[in-house]
Formats: structure tokens, sequence, C-alpha cells
């Protein structure tokens, strides 16, 4: 362990502030997911990838990372800024004229740490695949992680790379999927049911794990676990529980915050649950 | 009319499978993607000497155009191969975020273009590509005119860092470019110097546009004859200078007038040159089945409607 689990949570902590400051502060974004997904963000920059802090696009002898719900972007731009791709004043722009922070990732504008654009749903682990395929031709072991919304699994393109992946024993791969129920417009089991992801992915032909995906020790175990079944033969997809808004009780577990920026109030509410533990912006 | 001959016969999309093995040759960092249409692609010679560079996909185009945005990551070239309609109209939104917004090197190789492919019908013909292709800002938009050319282009776009769409086709039809030529980006090729009227074509209407040539003369009309193989970006010069010499443009092109190789022109002499200007173009229409030469015939795009164009655009100069 590079942190102490409590280190790994008030990174966590200060990235939930981030996250609501960012929202507000342009006053659109998307709070929910990125909440519900600062712990694992937090366990993967600061545990678990190997990353070189000098950024290039190639990735050489490094693990990637692709975000493919490019929605929740405010959790990986306060991440990268933490992690030292870039200086955090910078997270005071977001979704602003003349940013390096789009409102949904891009590597448009030259922001460190970014690969693809994302944002149209569905595109980030055939992307993911292609890098893993070339990192295989280059004789590099590293990993490439993904993460996915479960709503955005309802896109077809998804499905042709759950295809490709195990046919082709893309087995540096680390598929994460953001298992929070909830989309824009509703439960996931009202809009379209996902049913058992664990049983299509499986029959698919991955390695599938669960993890608590708002637990960092379990978290931070799981992505462990997880690098120990690759090179097997499959692909590893880690169905990671989380609930939208983790970490303000307001936002927990409702879709009406999947899209929605708090008020004065409502940020001075959720500040109020969230320590500062490495400095605001 | 400078006079054009040929030999023999070949398809476009043989030019790119010789060039695409070639560059394989030329570069280790070439790699192909195909979706289930190989030997459409001419892929075969590739595949043959570089199988571990060669990725087959299945059908699933969106998934490919995916993977080949992240090949680029780590230094890779790669070229995807599949019929122009599934190469773009069907995957646009892949291109447009993971492809020409994230700037990656992808070359989107197309075959079966427009209404040469023939028999399959409507469903496989698509006209509205060029179109597509050249709205999205940073792409290179390249639509040769022979196997040599074909060929030439695909090896200069091995070379090109940036996202590029490749358009040929299925039938065989005149080679009559140069073996050796080469192939530059954006830059416009003087098939024959004339002083009457400017005839600029792309793909297989440049030998229709030859061939229109030989008649005008004929009928004493002096011709010349632009080949624009590459329709991003547009080689404003060229045109220009053509046109001001001309007085009058007729474009050519085996897609829709909406939105191809003429509304490119169009744009650039209404800005900088107003001009009269014809189009020989399907007119907002889909294809049918029948053969390439029946078809090129029924929707307007022979040597004969070129002649056409070029007496009233003639009519219409001051």
């Amino acid at each position: 362990m590079k942190h102490t689990i409590k280190e790994l949570e008030d990174i966590a902590s200060q990235i939930r502030r981030d996250i609501v400051r960012m929202v507000h502060g342009c006053q659109s974004g998307h709070p929910g997911g990125s909440l519900g997904c600062a712990d694992f963000f937090t366990a993967l920059y600061f545990e678990v990838l190997n990353h070189k802090k000098e950024f290039s696009m190639d990735g050489i002898g490094e693990d990637l990372f692709f975000l493919s719900n490019g929605h929740i972007s405010p959790v990986w731009y306060s991440t990268l800024a933490h992690a030292g791709y870039f200086d955090k004043s910078e997270l005071a722009t977001f979704r602003k004229l003349d940013s390096r922070l789009q409102g949904h990732p891009t590597t448009h504008e030259h922001l460190p740490g970014i690969r693809v654009a994302s944002g149209s749903l569905g595109q980030g682990m055939s992307v993911a695949i292609g890098a893993a395929l070339t990192k295989r031709l280059n004789g590099d072991k590293s990993y490439v992680f993904t993460l996915h919304g479960d709503g955005e699994l309802q896109e077809g393109q998804n499905w042709e790379a759950a295809m490709f992946a195990p046919f082709h024993e893309l087995d540096t791969l680390i598929c994460s999927v953001d298992y929070n129920g909830q989309q824009i417009d509703g439960p996931t089991k009202k809009v379209l049911s996902l049913d058992s992801l664990q049983a299509k992915f499986e029959a698919f032909g991955w390695h599938v794990i669960n993890t608590d995906g708002n637990d960092m020790q379990a978290i931070v175990e799981g992505l462990h676990y997880a690098k120990t079944l690759t090179g097997k033969g499959k692909p590893i997809l880690n169905l990671m529980s989380t609930q939208m808004g983790a970490g303000v009780d307001y936002m927990m577990g409702s879709h009406k915050w999947h899209g929605t920026a708090p008020n004065d109030e409502q940020l001075a509410t959720a500040l109020a649950q969230l320590p500062e533990t490495l400095g605001d912006y | 009319m400078k006079k054009y001959t040929y030999t023999e016969k070949k398809d476009t999309r043989s030019g790119f499978g010789a060039g695409l093995h070639e560059a394989g040759k030329k570069n280790e960092n070439v790699v192909a993607l195909c979706a289930d249409l190989v030997g459409s692609l001419k892929m075969d010679a590739f595949i043959k000497d570089f199988p571990e560079r060669f990725t087959q996909v299945g059908i699933a185009e969106a998934n490919m155009i995916g993977i080949a945005a992240g090949m680029t990551i780590g230094g890779k070239i790669p070229f995807t191969g599949t019929f122009a309609n599934f190469s773009t109209g069907r995957v646009y939104d892949q291109i447009r975020q993971s492809v020409a917004y994230s700037n990656k090197n992808v070359k989107i190789c197309a075959s079966h273009a427009g209404l040469t492919l023939g028999e399959d019908g409507a469903t496989h013909q698509i006209l509205e590509d060029i179109g597509l292709m050249k709205m999205l800002p940073g792409m290179v938009v390249i639509n040769p005119c022979d196997y040599n050319q074909t060929k030439a282009a695909t090896l200069a776009i091995a070379e090109y860092e940036g996202p590029v769409y490749l358009r040929f086709g299925r039938p065989v039809i005149p080679v009559f470019t140069d073996p050796d030529q080469k192939f530059e980006i954006g830059k416009a090729w003087m098939v024959n110097e004339g002083t009457d009227v400017t005839i600029i074509a792309t793909g297989h209407m440049v030998w229709k546009a030859i061939e229109a040539g030989e008649k005008l003369a004929e009928l004493g009309i002096d011709a010349e004859i632009i080949n624009i193989h590459t329709i991003k970006p547009l080689d404003d010069e060229a045109i220009l200078k053509s046109v001001k010499k001309t007085g009058c443009v007729v474009t050519c092109e085996e897609h829709n007038k909406f939105g191809g190789l003429g509304e490119s022109v169009a744009r650039l002499l209404t800005t900088e040159l107003p001009t009269p200007q014809e189009f020989v173009a399907t007119n907002d229409t889909f294809g049918e089945s029948g053969t390439p030469d029946q078809l090129m015939s029924k929707y307007g795009l022979d040597a004969v409607n070129i002649v056409e164009a070029v007496q009233k655009v003639i009519g219409r100069k001051k």
C-alpha cells in the first residue's frame, strides 16, 4: 500500500468537495455519478494505477485509464489535479469559456491525463480494446482500465466490444461498471432493465468480480484482486456497486442529482459533510 | 486535348490493397482492421505478410472505429476497411468523437462508394459520404481516380499525421495515371490545359471527364480538366487560377450534388470569384440495382452529361 485507507478516504473527501464546488461554480454538470465514483478514482490513481506524472499520449510502459461515461468529468478532473497532472487552481475553470476542462473530457484542449474524448456514450470499451491491442503488439505488459456507467451499457457498441475482448483473450483489460442502478430518466430497472450484468458478461466470456465501490478498503482490494486475475486469457469486469451522490446525504441514491447543480444553500450543506483535507482549489 | 490511353482496367480498391501492402512493408506501425470484408477490400496481401498486424473485427463497424482510435495510442497507424456506407453513415458518431474530435491518426478506407457498387442497390450505394466526412473538422477527404492514384494516395496517407477518409470503388476502370506518381494531399492534378471551360472531376468521374474533353474538342470547345482527388483540404489556388482563365466551371462526382465536391467548389467561387457553375452529380436521390454502366447512365453521370453541362455553362458566361 502506498497510502493508508484513512489517507485515501481523506483524498476522496477532498475530491468530493471539489466536485460539488465545480458543479456549483458553473451551475451545470453531473454531481451524482461523480460523487459515487470518487472512491474508485482515488483508489485507482493513488493506489493501483502504474502511471507517470509526466503525461504522454502514447503511455508506453504505463497503465492506461479510459473514462467511457464522460459526463462524470468532475471526479476525473479533480483526481487528475490532485495526482499532479495539472494545478488544482484550474478546477475553477470547469465548463467555462476557454477552459481545458470541458463539460465532457477531451483531448482537443490538450488537458494532461486524457487520451480520447468521451461523452457520447458507449465508445470507451472499444477504444480501450484498441489501446490494449497496441500494447500487445508493442510487447508492453501494462494494464488498461476503464469505467462505464451502468445505464451506458444500453448502448449497443458495448456489446460488440464485450464480444470482441474475450475472443481475442485481452486479459490485460480491467473494465469497471459504476453499478448505481440510476440513469437520467429514473432507475435502470424501469427505463431499460440491464437484468443480470454478471450473467451477461460471463456468457460473453469475461471474468466478473463484484466490489463495493463506496468502501475504500473494498475497492482497493477489489482492483488489486482484479490485477491478479489478468494474464489468464479473459478480460476482467468489475461490477462495482455504488450510490449515486455518495457522500452528500441529500443527493444519495436518487437519479434526480444525475445532472443538477446545487444552489448556495445546498452547497453549504454538502460541504459541511465533506472535510477539507488537502486544501480547496 | 492531351491524349490519354490505357492498356488495362483495374478497380481502385485493388490500388488500395496494393498501397496498404506496400505501406505495411515500409512502416511496421501500419496496422489494418476489417469488418468481415477482407476480400472486397483487397487486404489479402497485407494479411498474408503481416498477420499479427491485422485485426478481424467481425460485423461490428462501431467497435472497429473505436478500436482503431485506441490503437493510435502507443503509435500504431490503423487503416480500417469496409464499404463506404458502413465506413461513414453507420459510424458517424464514433468517427466524430473518438477519431475526429480526438484527433486520432486513423485512416478510414472505404470501398464500394457510389452507384458503381451496382447490383446490391441503394442500401449499399452511399452518395452522401463525402458530405458527411468533409463536415468533420480536421478530416482529410480523398477520392482518387484510378488504380495507380489510389495506391499512391494510400501510401501518402500512411505518412500523413491525422484522420483521413479515403474513398474508392468496386468497378474495373481504365488505369491512366502514372504508376510512379508522387501523391500530394491537397494538390490538384492538371489533366488537360484548356481555355473555354474548367471541368473539375473526382474519383471515377475523371476518366469520364477525359472522354467528355475529347468529344468537346471535336465540337471546337477547349476544356481544361482538373482532377481534384483531395476534396478537403481543397486546392483553392488551382481552381481559382483555372476559373480566372476559363470563366465557367463544371464539377463532376459520383455523389449527391448536396454536400459533395461541387458544393465545395461553389463555396470557394461564391466568396472569391463568382462564376457560372453546373453540377454533374446525383440529384438528391438514392440509387437502385443495376450494372454500374446502367446506373451511371440513368443517373446522369456519363461523358455525355458532362458535355451537355459544359455547353450549358458556356452559354451562361457573360
